[in-house]
């Protein structure tokens, strides 16, 4: 990895890198907004460096993180940071604001970073998570419905793929739902697509885990 | 296969398998990654690779750091252990303290290092490995050997608590490096599974409650002279473990004390800049320009 910290650097790129792959592509406008530790000693720590570059989808071995806001502004890639103390937050956490060039927010991520280059994505939409890149991952908004998780397996299973952690949540009754299925190895893409025209689902990003 | 998250059952295992630390966990990581255990050791000696390549960056480097506050500390380590007139630290001892620091620094210009198991304590793992090798010529298996032996003892500990200095302080990095050094060295010299465990312990014990102070929020000071101290402490553990020293509190009750510690301490002492060296009149003096 590109120092100087695991938690405020090369945490940093993989939830911007996981965030990048979760909005599922290039970034037009992002707010970070970082609260206590990562606010606190990031500038030091290069985080602002280290997410921005993430977003921008470089990894925690490319030396390009020194210089992510000049890069930033070479794709164009518009970014604000703020920086906040709030005791119900983690001590390393970020938000990610994704939005228009009208200011109009498209998706807002969470993520913490809890050492060593370890990250958990907590938030996706207001949703709850619990992504840590350690498996493939599959991330789905849908419409809440009868059988739609009983389809979703089936096509997994189909493939004969094994499911490890399955966690869905909705607002409620009939409205947006996220279901979040970690697995034991990659879905192929014909899998992915077949899930993407299941009827009423909004979002679907088949994410593989994170590179050592 | 069963995941291993104490020490405890890490020796169970070595025993009624009788096999080495090493040999039971990357059979483990080979089940957990789903590769071979030969690609579970590629991967070591990549990270090998980085590690010795770090320390030659780190020594290549001149002239002062963007704050001011280092540069060149490796260097001047360096040329006392070339003229070892009446030094109390033998070549082996010179080189740690040298490579430690020089891996620091590397990490603090944000250059390439392996995060062991942080990046703030990236000096200590690979100082210690590196120099044994080339003092004791430990060729790259046995070197391999005693990475997956460290990386044992840094999972088994990051199971139960987390590692980062804004959770633990740096107890829970450089501390955890140190417990994960002295456990390699261990390896290296030929002791026993219990030894390496006990080297790890001895460690860790030693350094609990150190907090996360970092002026005005670099990894710079004091970490860098830090990975220094601690690679050396790893070896103190190393040697007592080697000697037949245990620890009377075992293991898994040493790391949930350091995790309640850990807890314990104020987040002013944890990576927030806001308490010990970071608020010194100095300290305050000193603009951040990573």
């Amino acid at each position: 990895m590109i120092g100087p910290s695991s938690s405020h650097t090369a945490g940093a790129i993989r939830i911007g890198l996981f965030a990048r792959k979760i909005f599922g592509k290039n970034p037009e406008k992002v707010l970070f907004r970082l609260y206590n530790s990562f606010a606190k000693t990031g500038l030091g720590h290069g985080t602002d460096k280290g997410l921005l570059g993430g977003v921008l989808g470089f990894n925690v071995d490319d030396s390009r993180i020194k210089n992510s806001f000049y890069y930033a502004r070479e794709q164009g890639v518009a970014y604000n940071f703020e920086y906040l103390a709030r005791d119900d937050r983690y001590p390393n956490s970020v938000d990610i604001i994704f939005m228009d060039t009208n200011n109009n927010v498209l998706m807002e991520i969470s993520g913490k970073s809890v050492g060593g280059g370890e990250v958990q994505i907590d938030k996706v939409d207001g949703f709850n998570t619990d992504i840590r890149g350690d498996y493939p991952v599959l991330i789905m908004v849908y419409k809440d419905q009868k059988g739609v998780i009983s389809n979703i397996s089936k096509l997994i299973q189909d493939q004969n793929v094994n499911i490890a952690t399955i966690n869905c949540e909705r607002k409620e009754k009939n409205q947006e739902a996220v279901l979040t299925i970690c697995l034991d190895s990659v879905l192929s893409i014909e899998t992915v697509e077949e899930i993407r025209k299941l009827p009423d689902m909004y979002m679907v990003r088949n994410i593989d885990k994170l590179e050592e | 296969m069963k995941n291993i998250v104490t020490f405890q059952r890490l020796l169970e295992e070595t025993r009624s398998s009788n096999k080495r630390i090493y040999e039971v966990f990357q059979e483990l990581e080979s089940y957990m990654l789903e590769r071979s255990i030969e690609d579970v050791r590629q991967l070591m000696k990549r990270n090998l690779n980085v590690m010795a390549a770090s320390v030659r960056d780190g020594l290549s480097h001149y002239g002062p750091s963007p704050s001011g506050m280092s540069g060149e500390l490796a260097q001047k380590i360096l040329r006392r252990y070339q003229n070892p007139n009446k030094s109390a630290f033998n070549p082996l001892l010179g080189k740690i303290l040298t490579y430690a620091v020089a891996v620091s620094e590397e990490n603090q210009r944000m250059g390439r290092v392996v995060a062991c198991p942080t990046a703030g304590a990236c000096g200590i793992m690979p100082s210690v490995l590196i120099a044994y090798a080339e003092e004791y010529g430990f060729n790259e298996e046995e070197q391999v050997n005693a990475l997956i032996t460290a990386g044992a003892i840094g999972k088994i500990i990051a199971q139960q608590m987390e590692l980062a200095g804004a959770v633990g302080g740096c107890q829970a990095e450089c501390g955890v490096a140190s417990a994960m050094a002295a456990g390699a060295v261990v390896e290296l010299m030929g002791g026993t599974n219990e030894q390496i465990v006990h080297a790890a312990t001895l460690a860790l014990k030693n350094i609990m409650g150190l907090v996360c102070d970092p002026v005005a929020g670099l990894v710079e000071v004091p970490c860098i002279k830090r990975n220094g101290f601690l690679a050396i402490h790893a070896v103190t553990a190393s040697e007592m473990a080697l000697a037949g020293v245990e620890s009377f509190i075992p293991p898994d009750e040493v790391v949930k004390a350091v995790k309640q510690v850990g807890v314990l301490m104020s987040p002013l002492l944890k990576e927030n800049s806001e308490g010990g060296l970071a608020i010194t009149e100095t300290a305050k003096k000193v603009v951040p320009q990573p």
